[in-house]
């Protein structure tokens, strides 16, 4: 079975490739790129695709989502998951292990790459738990969790408060070379919080989280590293001084990277005024100056990755009192749109270094064998319209949850095609005819 | 005699949301207020703070009369839902619905049943197919009576929602000001006391800004919210400050487990830097106008010699509030403008 992507805009700055040509794929791999390759393909030999005045990319991969698989099936699965992210455009998923049971086990991890293999539909990369139960106390066998398949650890949605129990992780992932993955939140700082502090959880009398509530939790982590000498990575940072922490950070060389997320770097908290549960996120939506930090850190490399941090939600967690509501919003299915719209449109971020926070850079941080768009490589390869916009309809997700406020919002950036290696072949996502139309 | 109010119950639009259909119609002229609801005094104008002001004052001339009772809410159903215990805010409410001639029923609900998860959407849904024409609620949570609100097609009344509004409790504040120095535009106003925890401080603010007052907020820093400036309004932690030339001085109940969080060091420290005594008020302008909406910690933030001196208002303050609650309802259910008020 061979595949051709024909007459699209070929973006890959790794190769330095970008131009109008064909992909050829065959048994799972990228077997050619070149000017006219799909005409010599006759219908009889395969599927021929028109990807004209679409840009072709390497696959890209959101490293912070939540699959809710184990324990929360009516809130995500692994199937419904993977099948979001196939149409978000991307071809792998890092998943938190914040599930119930919480991936601390080799088992774990195991099973959730067997569900993945038989249900899933894109790349599942199982993130492990620093602590057992995360919990905070007893390191998790990170040994077994690697061994098992797990490409990172963090107790995320969880911060490891005690200093020395972080410390410890560190120094012994870095015998694994994973990654820690940290969120960042002093608890004592942010507890009963709701959104960010500051004028509007003034005006609406919901409790704040101040900026200081991630930054100590930044600052500290970054000082860990800088004792371990292991690799940390900052999940979801959303102030302006986490960014500017991350960046000097970098340059006395520590091994921090950092990621942001479309909601961080689109909306402010004046988004909470009408107490709709949908803007309920942890990190909370910060203001216009912490907008503005994340841009210029996604411009400048300070902020390596872009990460949906999709948090799945059931109508009934959400649909109560604004302090009660469960925190976190969907994402996998308007992550790149909202990077086209917010970043590309807008000139912070030219198409190829959307790549580099999309689709490299996540591949590095997590240790992935990552070739890009070159022949004998995997064909994992994201198609999008950069110029053709629809307006966001939750109930058409493939996610079981509907928590997303950017429900009826106009966006670039329409998902064409999704290919997925596999063993010997490649799964494709391609988008339904009607919704190419509209 | 009061009108009739409006036929039937057409209200559709929560307090949130545009004008409501019938309004744009008919104009400004024609109906008062522009929501269903009332959530807060963020989302009135100025034009419909005064209109509810106006009606106030026919309204409280009822209690001069034998018989307490107007026809205008006969048939309509009144809920006062309430979450947290509160008993002047809830008899207030209670009385100005029977003196409407509105059926009342009150619903107490503890605190434990919302952590226990009891569903708010829900209980508003049965209560809306109770029948009720007014939901008055107060809840320890912002932003719960919005819920309610998006919820039903009742009128929704915010009776203090956590710390974000308690607008009748404001507006009585404004009716008091108005009754007593004839006017608000132009006044120095200082709010005292736990401004961080305080939907009357939330309310007034709105209220006293868009009536033209200056505002300034004074309390101890760990009690100031941050960037309430935003909200327009002077910011100090000095009393002495705040009252030099106050002509109204609003002080709020400090709610005494605020020292065991560890916001301020001791009720005695506190008392002696933020209390309004004698010796205080007498540097004050002559006449100051001062108002505590109760129930006061006689001795902490305000002496009993201050709260029952001339200055003061907390009783006239109870009884505008029956009328201002009366005036709120008797809009909210189609009301016309206060011309139409002959009392």
């Amino acid at each position: 079975m061979k595949l051709a992507l024909k007459g699209g805009r070929v973006v890959d700055p790794r190769n330095g490739l970008d131009g109008t040509m064909d992909v050829l794929i065959e048994e799972g791999k990228i077997v050619a790129i070149g000017m006219d390759l799909g005409g010599s393909l006759g219908p009889q030999d395969g599927r021929v695709l028109d990807v004209s005045g679409k840009a072709v990319l390497p696959g890209l991969i959101d490293m912070h989502v939540h699959l809710r698989e184990p324990g929360r099936e009516d809130e995500e699965t692994i199937e419904t998951g993977t099948l979001a992210a196939a149409r978000g455009g991307f071809v792998a998923v890092a998943c938190m292990p914040n599930t119930d049971p919480p991936l601390d086990t080799g088992a774990a991890v195991t099973f959730v790459l067997s569900r993945a293999r038989e249900t899933g539909h894109v790349r599942v990369l199982p993130v492990g738990a620093i602590t057992k139960g995360l919990a905070g106390v007893e390191l998790a066998e990170v040994g077994e969790l690697r061994k098992a398949g797990a490409v990172a650890i963090s107790d995320d949605g969880h911060p490891v408060a005690s200093s020395r129990v972080m410390r410890y992780a560190m120094e012994y992932a870095s015998m694994f070379d994973i990654p820690v993955i940290s969120h960042a939140e002093d608890v004592e700082l942010s507890a009963g919080g709701a959104i960010n502090e500051g004028y509007w959880s003034t005006r609406l009398g919901l409790p704040g989280i101040p900026a200081a509530a991630e930054e100590a939790m930044v600052a500290r982590d970054i000082l860990l590293a800088e004792l371990t000498g292991a690799r940390l990575h900052i999940a979801h940072v959303s102030t302006a001084g986490s960014v500017d922490l991350v960046r000097r950070a970098k340059e006395r060389g520590v091994k921090v990277t950092c990621e942001a997320t479309p909601h961080h770097f689109t909306l402010t908290d004046a988004a909470t005024a009408g107490y709709d549960a949908n803007t309920k996120v942890n990190p909370p939506l910060r203001t216009e100056r912490d907008v503005e930090a994340l841009r210029r850190g996604l411009a400048d490399g300070t902020i390596d990755a872009i990460a949906s941090d999709h948090a799945p939600h059931t109508a009934e967690e959400k649909e109560v009192e604004y302090e009660l509501a469960a925190f976190g919003m969907i994402g996998l299915e308007t992550a790149l749109p909202l990077a086209i719209t917010e970043l590309v449109k807008t000139g912070v971020l030219a198409l190829g270094q959307l790549v580099e926070r999309m689709s490299y850079a996540p591949a590095r941080i997590l240790g992935l064998d990552w070739p890009g768009l070159v022949p004998g490589a995997p064909a994992n390869i994201t198609v999008v319209d950069p110029d053709a916009s629809f307006t966001v309809d939750p109930s058409t997700f493939a996610s079981l949850s509907r928590n997303t406020p950017f429900g009826g919002r106009r966006l670039f950036g329409r998902v064409f095609a999704t290919v997925v290696a596999k063993e010997g072949s490649v799964e494709i996502w391609t988008a339904p005819e009607d919704a190419a139309r509209s | 005699m009061l009108p009739a109010p409006g036929s039937g119950c057409r209200r559709l639009r929560p307090g949130l949301s545009g004008p409501r259909e019938d309004v744009k119609q008919r104009g400004k002229d024609g109906m008062p207020l522009r929501h269903k609801d009332l959530l807060g005094l963020e989302y009135l104008e100025r034009e419909e703070i005064e209109l509810i002001l106006d009606t106030a004052v026919p309204m409280k001339e009822i209690f001069t009369r034998e018989i307490k009772k107007l026809p205008t809410l006969r048939g309509k159903t009144m809920v006062n839902l309430f979450y947290e215990p509160s008993t002047r805010t809830r008899t207030s409410f209670e009385l100005a619905g029977k003196w409407m001639s509105a059926d009342v029923t009150n619903i107490a609900t503890s605190t434990s049943s919302v952590v226990k998860g009891e569903n708010l959407k829900d209980t508003a849904r049965t209560l809306a197919a109770l029948g009720a024409n007014f939901i008055v609620i107060r809840h320890q949570m912002a932003g719960a009576p919005h819920l309610v609100a998006r919820t039903v097609t009742a009128s929704v009344i915010n009776a203090g929602d956590g710390r974000h509004e308690h607008p009748t409790q404001a507006l009585l504040d404004l009716f008091t000001i108005r009754e007593r120095l004839g006017r608000i535009e132009g006044l120095k106003v200082a709010i005292v006391g736990d401004i961080l925890h305080s939907r009357v401080a939330r309310s007034n603010i709105w209220g006293l800004t868009k009536l033209g007052a200056h505002v300034t907020v004074c309390g101890p820093r760990t009690l100031i919210p941050p960037e309430i400036s935003g909200m327009g309004v002077e910011v100090t932690c000095d009393l002495d400050e705040a009252l030099a030339d106050a002509d109204v001085v609003n002080v709020l109940r400090l709610q005494l487990e605020r020292q065991r969080k560890g916001l301020f060091p001791s009720i005695r420290e506190y008392s002696e830097m933020y209390g309004l005594t004698r010796k205080r008020v007498e540097k004050c302008k002559r006449g100051v106008l001062i108002l505590h909406p109760g129930p006061a910690n006689l001795g902490v933030e305000i002496t009993e010699e201050v709260a029952e001196s001339q200055n003061a208002a907390i009783h006239g303050q109870v009884t505008n509030g029956i009328a201002c609650r009366m005036a709120v309802l008797y809009l909210l259910s189609g009301g016309g403008k206060p011309s139409e008020v002959s009392a």
